[in-house]
């Protein structure tokens, strides 16, 4: 290596460093004062470590107004409406998108993409009057619906594509013993496509873990919040005054499962990602 | 025989479409209806013709919005694609530490945006934030900023909050188009004595050039969207100076009861938003056939 590409190699690896201290630095320093005592989280000027170690922060979330764990069930819940109804659509429509021969499919697929072009946020209004009317409003599975339009469109493609790319003899020799195409989808497509379906999967749970405005709408009910709308109410805190510690440690919390799930799993995320995104 | 397999194609496809006429298509025939009433979760259904649209002709704090929105999107997204493309210039090598910082830049995609921005609230507060403090610390201001109290202020503060948080999203699709080009390209113009700047001028631009495109315009569509971040952080504020269209929007339809207006609004705000949605996904079809 010639001395200047020793130099620039070096300087590169020190704007990593420094881009990865950039990176970090709001989330640790969140994380630190989560853990101060709550006069130490609301001190100004602010300090960067806490002087002594408390979790007192986070049994005031755990126990604001309904409770932590109400607020955590009602998360979980959505999410996994959302990716049971993100399944039960997307496996069958990307199946169908794949393997048959159906008249104006390329439009019909344009139909399923069309939340794409038509943002959720304009049409909360009308959904809000019909799940009012359905005694949608306020439930889990009314969310859930909403979160599910938001995620359609990149189930389905991911599906589709998926499926396309697995060998149709191996399908054919299953029909040809005798099996029903849903058999084929069951026993061949679907064995075959297990990393679309974990894809899927994290995807559909953390969009419907972060989703905010449409919780924020439809659950009016204070023990039919999600964590995000949690967060709203524990920052108004008490007579104005914004509990920060608590705060913070809210914040942490409601980051915590998407962190683990992208450390976890980061090959399913990304890849997924760069499917996704872009098409 | 065909037909048969295709009805029964069709019958696993209904599903899905059953779902998207049910809970996108009915709903937006619903807001072009409401859009011509008086409708009000207070009650109130009367047909007022284009009586909404003149409303909203006049309305001034709605062109405010979305010029607002626009300011917003033409600031943010130069930013984000050329941060995303140098941070892609600098990670798309092998080694272990570009990959790690890959990873690490790309981190808060995977954290919610209304948890985002309550994270930066309190990194921007005045009282207890640490930006300040950091600032100060590194001799930057000599002053704590109060952030939200000027409505320029208050929009920098959400634009370094959104760049921390989707930057990674522009940087990692960069980093697969840079990946896809071959080496040998970048070892024959080395041997040309061709400078790094050349190199990136002349064959990585060029070649990831469609990428980029795309990528800009999905981040712009993104940025015509935002609600989460100022909802939060600079709660319209001052004097409703940071009201985005979609916070707009919400602010008529769900705080001051009037859905027929703000269904009005919505049709507005939806067409400018569609015509930018269609092109990308003209943009994007033409690249897969391709």
């Amino acid at each position: 290596m010639s001395a200047a590409a020793r130099r620039r190699a070096l300087l590169g690896a020190a704007i990593c460093v420094a881009v990865i201290a950039v990176m970090l630095f709001p989330i640790v320093v969140t994380f630190l004062s989560s853990v101060k005592t709550p006069a130490e989280a609301s001190a100004s000027p602010p300090r960067y470590f806490p002087s002594e170690l408390s979790f007192e922060n986070y049994l005031k979330v755990f126990h604001y107004q309904a409770g932590l764990l109400t607020y955590l069930w009602n998360s979980l819940a959505v999410a996994f409406l959302t990716i049971g109804l993100c399944l039960v659509l997307a496996v069958p429509a990307g199946y169908a998108l794949a393997r048959f021969q159906i008249p104006a499919k390329e439009t019909l697929f344009l139909v399923l993409l069309s939340p794409l072009m038509i943002p959720y946020q304009a049409i909360l209004t009308p959904l809000y009057l019909m799940f009012a009317s359905l005694g949608l409003a306020n439930s889990h599975i009314g969310l859930a619906i909403v979160h599910t339009i938001l995620q359609l469109p990149f189930s389905v493609y991911l599906m589709r594509n998926s499926f396309e790319a697995v060998p149709r003899e191996l399908e054919e020799a299953a029909l040809c013993d005798g099996c029903s195409s849903l058999q084929a989808l069951w026993r061949i497509l679907l064995p075959a496509s297990r990393p679309a379906i974990v894809t899927l999967v994290l995807f559909a749970f953390i969009a419907s873990w972060n989703e905010f405005l449409a919780a924020l709408i439809f659950m009016s009910d204070e023990t039919r919040f999600t964590v995000p709308i949690m967060l709203v109410g524990v920052r108004q805190g008490h007579f104005g005054a914004v509990d920060w510690g608590a705060l913070q440690a809210g914040v942490v919390i409601s980051i915590l499962p998407c962190l683990l799930i992208y450390l976890l799993l980061q090959k399913y995320y990304v890849s997924g990602f760069m499917t996704g995104s872009i098409k | 025989m065909a037909s048969l397999r295709g009805k029964v194609g069709l019958l696993y496809l209904a599903p899905a479409l059953l779902f998207v006429g049910v809970f996108v298509l009915y709903p937006l025939v619903q807001l072009v209806i409401m859009s011509s009433t008086s409708a009000s979760l207070l009650g109130g259904d009367e047909f007022m013709g284009w009586k909404n649209y003149t409303k909203a002709w006049d309305d001034d704090t709605f062109w405010q919005a979305l010029w607002f929105t626009c300011k917003y999107t033409l600031y943010i997204t130069p930013i984000l694609m050329v941060l995303g493309f140098a941070l892609a210039l600098l990670t798309s090598g092998a080694t272990r530490l570009a990959r790690l910082t890959r990873g690490v830049v790309f981190l808060p995609v995977v954290i919610g945006l209304g948890t985002s921005s309550f994270l930066w609230i309190g990194l921007f507060d005045e009282q207890v934030g640490l930006v300040n403090k950091l600032l100060q610390d590194t001799g930057i201001i000599s002053q704590p900023v109060v952030w939200f109290v000027d409505a320029n202020l208050g929009l920098w503060a959400v634009i370094i909050s959104i760049v921390w948080k989707v930057v990674g999203f522009g940087m990692l699709l960069f980093v697969a188009s840079i990946q896809s080009i071959g080496v040998d390209l970048y070892e024959a113009s080395m041997l040309d004595g061709a400078s790094a700047w050349q190199r990136v001028r002349k064959i990585t631009l060029p070649l990831t050039y469609r990428t980029i495109l795309l990528t800009t315009l999905v981040s712009a569509i993104g940025s015509m969207l935002a609600f989460e971040q100022f909802y939060i952080m600079t709660a319209g504020g001052p004097e409703s100076e940071t009201f985005t269209s979609v916070y707009w929007i919400y602010q008529n339809s769900f705080i001051y009861f009037k859905q027929g207006y703000g269904a009005a609004l919505s049709l507005i705000w939806l067409a400018v938003v569609f015509a930018g949605s269609v092109v990308h996904l003209v943009l994007a079809r033409r690249e897969t056939d391709a």
